[in-house]
């Protein structure tokens, strides 16, 4: 039953943090399905969008003035690479739904050029996720997602949503870019949740 | 919460290599049989599994370079140096191998052969390796410009000539150089710019599509390129690959 490739010795490295299928790489691949967004900070807008209709929106500088974690986190790609120990400045979601009335149970994000993701609504909260606006100290630039991304890094990262626009919450889920084009509906690193029945 | 009726799950499939074809001095073509493989949209990959004789396993992703058919793909794979995979696929495996596919994946980097948009191809490096399969494949009017260091860095070389021949005047094939120029080659060696791009760049008003494949830096400069002369973004799809992993 097991295939054996002759002649494959492989890498062995110590990783008792990776999750089944990964490698570790200490670069930060970028992958986008088109053309990076180029926002500037005055016209960028942050919104919460609830299931009645209440929108919430934060400019660059009040969105920058609330209050943020610093997070170091490992991150996990579908395409197989992890990244140990990344380090981020954001604003938990928790702070940004602190106020936000809702018996909704999933969020659809929306980002700057149009890509999607859906992710239920208790994986962003518990100081889970964070909309990131710097990684290592510097302004996120906008390859990475900036000028803000979403941060889940417990789930593979297509849902770590670029160039974050608004945050679209919802009685049902909605699925998103990837998830309709074959890829997994939740995306749990550690069950290998990478392709749609997984 | 409703959803579409799901299909089956991906499983991994045995894969053995057929073939293998020197591309140039560091990426080869693996040619695979696969058992019951019904064939891909040009543009997706597969995810490849390697295990070692003690059950260590490692895992990467390639596209498919190929056109279409059952039983059979190939991939090309760019060796990485200090890579884990890469190298025993382009320096070890020899026909009779085995290994473990899982695919085809991806939905979006793909030409569906019933589009009839017309298709611009931009490829750096081994990142012309899924634009391969939708030249091999192209029914529809397909314009590839492919850069690379040098003639001796570019991949399918020979193929993209047949390709071009055999392709009823539908496929246009443009090389672009950025370090060393074939002897007599009209152009110095330069990077991709936007004249070059507007030159092979379908009109406006054709409504085509655009993909571009490559290293980081390189799908990056041409994606803004491309949209500065006036390609629709909605219709310019990239895939990047870092240097990394392998």
């Amino acid at each position: 039953m097991a295939v054996i490739t002759r002649g494959f010795g492989g890498r062995r490295r110590d990783d008792t943090d990776l999750p089944p299928g990964q490698y570790r790489t200490d670069d930060f691949p970028v992958l986008s399905a088109g053309p990076t967004p180029r926002i500037g900070l005055d016209e960028w807008e942050l919104a919460v969008v609830t299931e009645t209709g209440e929108r919430i929106t934060w400019s660059w500088a009040e969105f920058t003035a609330l209050p943020a974690d610093e997070p170091t986190v490992d991150i996990h790609c579908v395409t197989h690479w992890s990244k140990f120990g990344t380090s981020w400045r954001g604003v938990s979601v928790d702070t940004l739904l602190a106020d936000v009335e809702t018996t909704a149970e999933y969020v659809v994000v929306h980002s700057y050029g149009g890509y999607t993701t859906n992710v239920p609504l208790e994986d962003l909260l518990d100081g889970q996720a964070w909309v990131a606006y710097e990684f290592d100290g510097e302004l996120l630039v906008p390859v990475h997602g900036g000028p803000a991304r979403l941060l889940i890094p417990h789930l593979y990262f297509w849902k770590s949503a670029k160039w974050l626009r608004a945050l679209e919450l919802r009685l049902d889920d909605e699925p998103g870019f990837w998830e309709t084009a074959g890829y997994h509906n939740y995306g749990d690193p550690w069950r290998e949740q990478r392709y749609r029945a997984d | 919460m409703a959803r579409a009726a799901v299909p089956g799950r991906l499983t991994w499939q045995p894969a053995t290599v057929a073939a293998t074809r020197a591309e140039t001095a560091t990426a080869r073509t693996l040619v695979l049989d696969v058992d019951g493989w019904t064939g891909h949209v040009p543009g997706q990959h597969v995810d490849v599994r390697l295990t070692a004789p003690d059950g260590y396993t490692a895992y990467r992703s390639y596209s498919i370079s190929s056109a279409p058919r059952p039983d059979r793909l190939e991939v090309t794979v760019q060796a990485v140096t200090d890579g884990e995979v890469s190298p025993y696929l382009v320096d070890v495996a020899e026909p009779g191998d085995q290994l473990e596919i899982r695919g085809p994946l991806g939905g979006w980097f793909v030409r569906q052969p019933a589009d009839p948009r017309p298709a611009l191809l931009i490829g750096g490096g081994s990142g012309v390796a899924p634009l391969m399969s939708m030249v091999r494949a192209a029914t529809n009017p397909t314009r590839l410009l492919y850069s690379t260091r040098s003639p001796s860095d570019a991949l399918f070389t020979a193929d993209l000539a047949t390709a071009r021949a055999a392709g009823d005047g539908h496929v246009a094939v443009t090389h672009v150089y950025t370090r060393v120029a074939p002897p007599g080659w009209p152009a110095p060696p330069r990077r991709l710019d936007a004249d070059a791009l507007a030159r092979v760049a379908w009109p406006r008003d054709a409504d085509a599509v655009a993909f571009v494949c490559g290293p980081t830096g390189f799908v990056e400069t041409v994606a803004d390129l491309l949209v500065d002369i006036g390609h629709d973004p909605a219709n310019i799809r990239t895939e990047r690959f870092g240097p990394t992993g392998g």
